[in-house]
């Protein structure tokens, strides 16, 4: 399963949603599928993007929020995930794209490879409901049910460490945030 | 406990006043009556965290939404959370507004708080981050509302340092 057809197959779901990214492949091939003003690219500060869409959800309740986060990112914060499932906001899903890679740099594996178990790991720490999904139409289905239901969840998608040929894309930094920011604006309107 | 309730309610009144929405907080001594507080209170959301880096994408969420916030942490949570500050906060220009408890500094028997106190201003001005003390009842609101204004205004970390003389009754 490929990371990029994920993306692909759930794209059209993301509309109407708060979408937080982490940095590298998810950032660069979600904005190959064409970026949005609803689209934030944590570019660095790894692990912080479930956090973020955290902060997020509790401040806007009723708005639909997706964090999509990689396995080396959620490593580096774990304790995130005994956070969100405290506060379980009901409308924000967690997507963990586990490639057993940090790939950006390299490929050097991660823990998920030697296995530790990321959906068992989220499980425990309390978020009510957490899916593997191993096929794209898996995935898709997951995804699509999450967001017709009314429960934190996170949804662990094994997928194959390859990336895209560039993780620089043309959108600065900065001008992602302030569309972020503008455009949730915007919909209090 | 001698951490003083008078204060503490007159940090927690003068953040709400600022208009302050969401706090995060990990407990630390002199906080917890701040804690308490916002607990109590329906208005406030109040995040409780595992390590205070979260809180700067917790805030960053915040300033998304709209809401502002503020986070309680002791000076070791802010060394703990520099990389967040640094890659996100810095990176980002994501305003924050940041309540670090200054243990280790005069007058501190813990042993083990002693070293973070030593290195709590100079890692501040290493990372450029305006900061202040709250060290007397008489100046702590109108300083804590400067803060939150320069926050905000320059859409950066700017730091409140928690005394020993505000916060603590001996």
């Amino acid at each position: 399963m490929l990371r990029i057809d994920c993306l692909r197959s759930i794209y059209p779901e993301l509309e109407n949603s708060l979408v937080v990214t982490i940095m590298g492949a998810v950032a660069a091939e979600l904005q190959s599928l064409g970026h949005r003003p609803n689209f934030f690219y944590l570019q660095h500060a790894m692990g912080l993007a479930s956090s973020t869409g955290l902060g997020l959800a509790l401040c806007l309740p009723e708005q639909r929020v997706i964090v999509i986060d990689g396995d080396g990112s959620l490593l580096m914060n774990l304790g995130s995930l005994t956070t969100m499932a405290r506060y379980r906001p009901r409308k924000l899903l967690h997507i963990v794209f586990d490639n057993e890679s940090l790939l950006s740099v390299g490929g050097f594996p991660t823990a998920t490879s030697t296995g530790a178990d990321l959906e068992g790991i989220a499980r425990a720490a309390g978020i009510p409901r957490v899916n593997t999904a191993r096929s794209v139409e898996t995935f898709q289905a997951a995804v699509t049910e999450a967001l017709r239901g009314d429960e934190l969840t996170t949804i662990i998608a094994k997928v194959e460490a390859k990336g895209p040929a560039a993780y620089v894309t043309d959108l600065s930094l900065l001008e992602n945030r302030f569309q972020f920011r503008r455009h949730i604006q915007s919909l209090k309107k | 406990m001698p951490v003083s309730v008078t204060n503490s309610r007159l940090v927690y009144d003068a953040l709400k006043e600022c208009g302050v929405g969401l706090l995060s907080a990990l407990p630390e001594t002199w906080l917890v009556h701040l804690i308490r507080m916002a607990d109590d209170d329906p208005d406030m959301i109040l995040v409780r965290l595992a390590k205070e880096e979260e809180g700067v994408g917790v805030s960053a969420g915040a300033h998304f939404a709209g809401v502002k916030s503020a986070m309680l942490m002791q000076n070791h949570g802010f060394l703990a959370s520099i990389n967040g500050i640094v890659s996100f906060a810095h990176l980002y220009k994501i305003p924050l507004l940041m309540l670090i408890s200054y243990r280790g500094s005069f007058g501190e028997r813990d042993p083990w708080q002693t070293q973070g106190g030593n290195v709590t201003e100079p890692v501040l001005r290493a990372l450029g981050i305006p900061y202040s003390f709250l060290d007397s009842a008489a100046t702590a609101t109108k300083r804590i509302q400067q803060a939150q204004t320069l926050a905000e205004g320059s859409l950066q970390p700017v730091a409140l340092l928690l005394t020993r003389d505000l916060m603590w009754e001996e």
